[in-house]
């Protein structure tokens, strides 16, 4: 009887021990993807990753399609032409192209989507595309107005929790264009 | 107080929830514990211990100097190589294509325009991580002295094209190396191979190191007898191929491959020694007729990542050809055209006059 009690106290105890582990990791990933939308929306990534629209009240992000980057249909074949005068920087009405000194850069598809988003993208190659300025931490130069060389100085544990964030939202299919050269190049 | 952003967790019970706290207590506790600091590198390139004590420059006898047979082109530099393993150490050979280097192994790479403009340096440490280390050197090539961790763009180097040169960051350096299987890139089984490419460009003819070497003086272990009585030389229809494919690996191999995060264009360029001839079958089928994304006004519609028999459609040599960082290959440490290469991958493809049969 004794060994009975001890043994059903022990399973009890491997029982909750188990239990607790589980929610502790939930929580904690609970704890982390919310630590990371607040660091998404404080550090404005839908001011260039979210389309905007014409609203009610002006111009606002349009949230059915958050953080999607730049809309595969708005098509931009060139560079464009900067106004007369103290300008040398051009954006799309959607905030998602920006046209400068360095050609046409579109805001990247920041959803899971595994095609066209950072589905198939892993931490570690989000963390290093921050660190180094680098498409997929290896490729061409991440382009303005991207401000990476702020975002460089987020800790890894900050990264982290963003990319967590990232991973949990709708994903959306969309494609965004590879940029454009100085140089005007057809899509 | 929590920070904005962090909602509690809801309690379920008394009990478990008691347990829940002390687990994430745990857990904080681990997760917030300061990281031991890594090791800096040395200040001066003499401290890393690549010269004898007291000579002067006379490089330690005792390094290894070698010289892969497909070597990454930068910008034309001319380059010395030598790789230092502990006493009584020796590479874990046991997987062909990710040498287990020991402890304590180090490396560096000299590159000159006429005189010593930087020395690179890697160093495996004891948690078993890579510490990337770039020294450059003072005009009258006394001494070099640690580049500041993010590079230095544009420095004066008489010699170099435009007389300008850009020295990497260290996350420069982690882009490369550590994007294939192991970082150690240029000291492997292909690129050590006695059976060395007579048309590989920019490369030496013999390697004062090369495999058979390292076996007979017990510096490798474990590496698979067939790589030793058969040395691993590419597969290839032709001399060209062979070195163009060779080419790609040394240059392009430790992005595009199978082994590391995954990169935009989905080629495998990086040879795998295990499989024989059917590594070039496989780096082929990633190149010949596919599919490619990338347009430009100068490609056709029709462009593919290698179109045999049409170098104007093939999208790897446009971009291997261009000089803007948005679009050139490889994205980093090169500024200047090699032209040799370009003049070797064109003829390839414009031999290669058929795809591979189905598989």
């Amino acid at each position: 009887m004794k060994l009975s009690i001890a043994f059903c106290l022990g399973l009890l105890g491997v029982h909750l021990t188990a239990g607790s582990a589980f929610a502790g990791d939930d929580a904690s990933k609970e704890a982390r993807v919310a630590r990371g939308k607040y660091l998404v929306t404080v550090a404005v990534c839908n001011d260039c990753h979210t389309p905007w629209k014409m609203g009610e009240a002006g111009p606002e992000p349009d949230m059915s399609r958050m953080l999607s980057g730049h809309p595969a249909q708005l098509k931009v074949a060139a560079p464009a032409k900067a106004p007369e005068g103290a300008w040398n920087i051009v954006a799309a009405p959607t905030m998602t192209a920006w046209s400068g000194p360095w050609g046409v850069s579109f805001t990247a598809n920041l959803t899971p989507d595994k095609e066209t988003g950072l589905g198939k993208w892993t931490e570690s190659t989000f963390i290093q595309t921050i660190r180094t300025g680098r498409h997929m931490g290896r490729g061409r130069p991440i382009l303005p107005p991207m401000p990476q060389p702020m975002y460089k100085n987020f800790t890894d544990e900050d990264l982290k929790a963003i990319f967590s964030y990232l991973q949990s939202i709708p994903a959306v299919e969309n494609r965004v264009p590879e940029p454009l050269p100085a140089a005007a190049a057809k899509e | 107080m929590l920070p904005p952003g962090f909602s509690r967790p809801a309690r379920r019970s008394i009990g478990l929830s008691a347990l829940v706290v002390v687990a994430a207590l745990s857990c904080v506790a681990a997760s917030t514990a300061e990281p031991a600091s890594a090791p800096s590198p040395p200040q001066t390139l003499r401290e890393t211990g690549l010269y004898l004590p007291g000579t002067g420059l006379v490089v330690d006898p005792a390094h290894l100097a070698f010289s892969p047979q497909y070597p990454l082109w930068t910008d034309g530099a001319t380059k010395r190589r030598w790789l230092s393993l502990p006493p009584q150490t020796s590479i874990d050979a046991s997987r062909p294509n990710a040498w287990d280097f020991p402890v304590g192994t180090r490396l560096w790479k000299e590159f000159s325009f006429g005189r010593a403009v930087e020395t690179r340096y890697i160093e495996r440490l004891a948690d078993g991580q890579w510490l990337y280390a770039t020294y450059i050197w003072n005009e009258t090539g006394t001494d070099a002295t640690l580049a500041p961790a993010d590079g230095v763009r544009g420095l004066p180097v008489a010699g170099a094209p435009d007389g300008r040169y850009s020295v990497p960051g260290e996350f420069d350096c982690r882009a490369c190396h550590e994007g294939a299987a192991v970082p150690v890139l240029g000291f492997n089984a292909l690129q050590l191979s006695p059976d060395r490419d007579p048309l590989a460009p920019h490369a030496d003819a013999f390697s004062a190191t090369d495999l058979r070497q390292l076996v007979a003086r017990g510096l490798i272990r474990n590496l698979p007898r067939e790589l030793l009585d058969a040395p691993p030389r590419i597969a290839a229809t032709s001399p060209t191929e062979r070195a163009a494919l060779g080419y790609l690996h040394g240059n392009c191999g430790h992005c595009h491959n199978a082994d590391g995060s995954p990169v935009p264009v989905d080629a495998r360029l990086a040879q795998d020694v295990s499989l024989g001839a059917k590594s070039s079958e496989q780096v082929l089928r990633s190149l010949l007729d596919a599919s490619s994304r990338f347009r430009a006004a100068d490609l056709p519609h029709d462009a593919r990542v290698v179109a045999p028999g049409r170098p104007e459609a093939s999208t790897l040599l446009w971009r291997v050809r261009s000089t803007n960082p948005q679009t050139q290959m490889p994205p980093l440490g090169v500024r200047a055209l090699d032209r040799e290469a370009l003049e070797l991958l064109e003829r390839w493809i414009t031999e290669r006059s058929s795809n591979l049969p189905e598989s």
